[in-house]
């Protein structure tokens, strides 16, 4: 059982806000969830897949990528060809 | 040569979120020249908006094509448009999506099922004859389901997801949809194959005529797929068509799938979860609508995620985050992934006896808009479709009646990388009932 608290501290993770007057509805949604989800007590225990795995490796050489300008041209606020964020601090 | 491609067809069922009026498409010789095809919109399409059906994505125009996107062009198709879908691909009706919801061709008041509904609707209502989708849980396969048409999800590493903007990337793969089996067949075909910049494909193309001969084949039928929750008259039709795969040749038996007891709630531990990872990117920094750079960054990030995505994404972001946290990672993901181990091995098992596994797609037939307003309600409707994400093996949904004038689905499930003989045994069904 979650509580309008939890879904907050949630939220607040996730970097998504949520209005007040939706947290009620998310946080019985959120149970409602959360039980049927509890099914998964019944598994046994075994084990995780571990299918035939092998790992994919490269020599790290250089290949046409975008350009610069290409990167760019989807980002909002730009300088010198570089892509400007909010402060971070 | 470069040739000009008029797309003029109404769009009566909300099927695009862009459309091209004038596609454009090479003479290359390939086996879809001249050929008008849709693409779901969270597939890139170089220099064509890509909006995977949320307001966070609102101008992004894409500045490279997906794989499959170039083999299609290298195909000589035309892309018409981009269709519309359930944002992210969360959902089973495409109500989910920031440009509103597609309608069944078959009847306006009627879902077309989701996530790929928009690309289901285009086809089934003769707007183009082939798209594609992606099928992370059914995505494909719902919606050809319940616009009564067929689609195919590969094996989970058949196509490349180079360019498919990611939700949950254990799960999700590229497949075809089309009016026929041949038409699927020849779509798949383009698709598949190696590509090194997704490292979980494979070097296995795929190049097959459909052949009706099942003679021998053998199919089991799980009891689970007709348990409790599956409409009658659906589990009937589907077990009419069962009975001409016999009457092609085909011998049946029963089986049985215990892990089906978990396997959904596994796979909305699993799709959360990563999903709650993948969306991180949507930020508002590099693409789509932009943020205030001078307020700070997590004020700003979370402000903006708070408006421009829809409760069902923030929904599925939030249950991943909680699922993956401190304290809860080994009561839900850890389970979940043990829940998926021992859906492979049930798939694994009756393999070995058995070469297709037959069933429904849907447990019901296409839904009434707004009918599935409980969001647990909507998840229920994908029971019998997760088990093949979550093991990785190919699965198609082929057209087999009606009900309430409304398509049925039967759903054929192959070993993994046997594309070949699942589209066989759709195609033996097709010329059974021609």
């Amino acid at each position: 059982m979650v509580l309008e608290n939890d879904v907050e501290g949630i939220a607040k993770l996730a970097d998504i806000h949520i209005q007040k007057e939706e947290l009620g509805e998310f946080t019985s949604q959120f149970n409602h969830i959360l039980e049927y989800f509890d099914i998964l007590d019944t598994v046994s225990d075994g084990e995780e897949g571990k299918a035939d795995l092998v790992n994919v490796l490269r020599e790290d050489v250089v290949t046409p990528s975008l350009t610069q300008e290409a990167a760019c041209a989807n980002a909002h606020e730009t300088e010198d060809g570089h892509i400007r964020a909010p402060r971070v601090m | 040569m470069v040739k000009e491609y008029f797309f003029e067809k109404t769009d009566r069922t909300n099927a695009f979120i862009t459309r091209l009026g004038l596609a454009m498409y090479e003479e290359t010789g390939g086996p879809l020249e001249g050929k008008g095809i849709a693409v779901k919109d969270n597939i890139s399409t170089a220099g064509i908006p890509t909006t995977c059906g949320s307001r966070i994505l609102a101008g992004y125009v894409p500045p490279f094509d997906a794989h499959v996107v170039t083999r299609l062009r290298e195909a000589g198709a035309a892309i018409v448009g981009k269709t519309n879908m359930d944002e992210f691909g969360m959902g089973t009706t495409t109500e989910n999506s920031a440009f509103g919801p597609t309608t069944n061709p078959h009847d306006a008041s009627r879902v077309p099922g989701g996530s790929s509904g928009g690309s289901a609707a285009a086809v089934g209502d003769g707007m183009v004859d082939m798209a594609l989708g992606s099928d992370t849980g059914g995505s494909i396969r719902c919606p050809a389901a319940f616009c009564g048409i067929v689609g195919l999800k590969p094996t989970f590493g058949r196509v490349s997801r180079y360019g498919l903007i990611a939700y949950s990337n254990s799960l999700e793969q590229i497949g075809p949809l089309g009016r026929t089996v041949t038409d699927v067949n020849t779509l798949m075909s383009v698709i598949a194959g190696p590509d090194p910049r997704d490292t979980t494909a494979y070097d296995r193309p795929y190049t097959h005529t459909p052949s009706g001969e099942i003679a021998g084949m053998k199919i089991a039928v799980p009891e689970e797929f007709f348990g409790e929750g599956v409409d009658p008259a659906v589990a009937e039709s589907v077990r009419n068509a069962i009975g001409k795969l016999e009457d092609a040749g085909a011998e049946t038996m029963t089986c049985s799938i215990p892990s089906m007891a978990y396997a959904l709630a596994a796979y909305y531990v699993t799709c959360t979860s990563e999903a709650s990872s993948n969306l991180s990117r949507f930020d508002g920094v590099r693409f789509g609508p932009s943020v205030e750079t001078k307020r700070s960054w997590h004020d700003e990030f979370r402000d903006h995620r708070g408006t421009l995505f829809g409760k069902e994404v923030q929904r599925r972001i939030l249950l991943g985050t909680f699922a993956l946290s401190a304290g809860y990672y080994g009561k839900y993901y850890a389970k979940a992934q043990v829940a998926r181990e021992n859906v492979r091995k049930d798939f694994l098992r009756i393999f070995k006896d058995a070469d297709i596994i037959a069933g429904p797609t849907m447990p019901q037939i296409a839904f009434k808009l707004g009918e599935k307003s409980d969001p647990l309600s909507m998840y229920l409707a994908d029971i019998l479709t997760v088990p093949a994400n979550l093991a990785g093996v190919p699965a198609i949904s082929v057209p087999c009646g009606t009900v309430d004038k409304m398509p049925v689905g039967l759903q054929l499930i192959g070993r993994h990388f046997e594309e070949e003989r699942v589209v066989d045994a759709a195609f033996a069904y097709e010329m059974e009932v021609a």
